[in-house]
């Protein structure tokens, strides 16, 4: 199980000054399955998918990304080993990255964007790096956008060239933090269903949302984090429809309260 | 005015004023540079750099540009530094851009949004290409109004130079108007002359910033 698993994580814990944000995760999301990561805010969502990419520097704990340590190897005597900056990135590549922010590239277009790691990383020529790039485009539906810059761009446009940038790397695990936080209400769907998509393709997906019916109909394993632990994880119907924890409870009812009951049913 | 003084004089105002744009010019070009290393020697280097440019960039821009080029000119030789005023003039403006020039790079550099080097990350580039790739470029669009705005300063900071008698515009002209007595009248050709200079350089910054609006963060 753990040798299969996409992502491992033991006993993760990361504190910022003395606020300890993550207490003790462990958690594992395996080869092409779409975990969701929900939990109110605050409750370090972000933080676990940070650490997963080493955006962050866990305090304690083993992350493997594929079965390789990411950032701190278990040493013999039960202490960690800080891995040098080279493996760090070697381990990273397995892992694509989508911001609630986008975090486009201004001075880029759109296929500058996509292009960029396969020029500087992977060190193709510029005409087949262009064409791969413009291939990933192509797949979130942006190929006559490609000239375009992040500016002239929507939020849901510029979201999706972000997907298309982390694609083009051909990693192993896509990793979203509220891929659809920063959109407006109409321009989320665009983005869910290239989402929905890449999930269909059986891409491993651990996604952090606020999409309580993306998580529902999309995600098969979800986690419910709450105030930096794992307080309650299962298959998707199983959760969703017994909800046995009461903070899991209580953190859907606010969903619930607002109409998006119908999001569940189905 | 004496038109005859004037047509006498004018050879030399002209060369005096390629003195000046010559060593602006320079000082636009280079300050930013000295200033780029600058900044990226704090912002990258180890801590003890950071404390040292600090302090030069603090005592720089803390005191007048015109004590600087008079312990430059007339305190240079003790140590060993015996220049002829141009390049001494050349020297110093350079240096005193680069400190003001490596706050405004530093300022752009930290205003980077964390997140496009984490995606940069995220991508695998390594740090040396995140900071050519990423971090410079957007920097420059970040900092350019107020380069602009420094580049006018360094234009108008030139004519202190014509107190260690390099032979720019400012020096040609009042030795004219000392001459031929015509004090006021030099001035008022001094002042249209070098607010020309910066009107100019503002249009070209703002069509600068026209043309990379499209670079725009979002
Ligand atoms: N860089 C940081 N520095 C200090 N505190 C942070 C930082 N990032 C997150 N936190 C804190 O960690 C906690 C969890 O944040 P986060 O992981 O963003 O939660 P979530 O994504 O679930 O809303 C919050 O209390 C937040 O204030
Ligand atoms: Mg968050």
């Amino acid at each position: 199980m753990t040798q299969d698993a996409a992502i491992t994580m033991r006993n993760v814990v990361k504190r910022f000054g003395g606020n300890t944000v993550l207490r003790g995760v462990d958690l594992d999301v395996r080869h092409g399955e779409v975990t969701c990561l929900i939990g109110p805010s605050g409750s370090g969502k972000s933080t676990l998918l940070r650490c997963a990419a080493f955006l962050e520097e866990h305090d304690d704990g083993i992350i493997r990304i594929g079965g390789a340590p990411i950032g701190y190897d278990a040493a013999a005597d039960g202490s960690r080993t800080r891995l040098p900056p080279g493996e760090i990135a070697r381990v990273r590549r397995s892992i694509g990255m989508v911001f609630q922010q986008f975090n486009l590239w201004p001075h880029m277009t759109a296929l500058g964007n996509v292009a960029e790691g396969l020029r500087q990383v992977l060190r193709l020529p510029k005409r087949e790096a262009q064409d791969r790039a413009m291939a990933h485009l192509t797949r979130v539906g942006l190929a006559e956008r490609a000239s375009f810059y992040p500016s002239q761009l929507s939020g849901g446009q510029q979201q999706r060239v972000a997907i298309a940038r982390a694609l083009a790397m051909d990693p192993k695990i896509m990793l979203f933090d509220e891929p659809t936080s920063s959109l407006d209400p109409e321009l989320t769907g665009e983005v869910l269903t290239v989402m929905r998509d890449l999930a269909a393709e059986g891409m491993t997906m651990l996604v952090v949302t606020h999409e309580i019916g993306f998580a529902a109909h999309v995600g098969q394993h979800i986690v419910f984090l709450d105030e930096g632990r794992i307080a309650l994880e299962g298959r998707a119907g199983e959760v969703f429809r017994k909800p046995w924890h009461p903070r899991m409870a209580q953190f859907l009812q606010t969903y619930l309260d607002r109409g998006a009951s119908v999001l569940l049913e189905g | 005015m004496n038109f005859d003084a004037l047509i006498e004089a004018l050879p030399e105002i002209i060369d005096g004023l390629e003195v000046t744009i010559a060593i602006w010019l320079a000082g636009c070009l280079f300050g930013p540079l000295l200033g780029l290393a600058i900044a990226l020697g704090r912002q990258f280097g180890p801590r003890w750099l950071d404390r040292g440019l600090w302090a030069f960039v603090e005592v720089i821009r803390g005191t007048p540009f015109l004590v600087q080029m008079f312990l430059l000119y007339y305190g240079g030789p003790f140590i060993g530094l015996d220049l002829d005023p141009t390049p001494a003039g050349l020297l110093g403006l350079i240096v005193y851009g680069a400190a003001y020039f490596s706050e405004i790079l530093r300022g752009g550099l930290i205003a980077v949004p964390k997140g496009h080097v984490e995606a940069a990350l995220c991508v695998g580039l390594d740090r040396g290409q995140v900071i050519r790739r990423i971090l410079l470029p957007e920097m420059t669009l970040l900092v350019l109004p107020a380069c602009v705005n420094m580049w006018v300063v360094l234009l108008k900071e030139t004519a202190i130079l014509s107190i260690i008698t390099v032979p720019e515009f400012t020096l040609a002209v009042t030795a004219f108007g000392s001459a031929t007595f015509a004090f006021t009248q030099s001035a008022a050709v001094l002042a249209l002359a070098y607010w020309g200079l910066t009107e100019l350089t503002g249009r070209l910054g703002r069509s600068l910033e026209a043309r990379f609006d499209r670079f725009r963060l979002v």
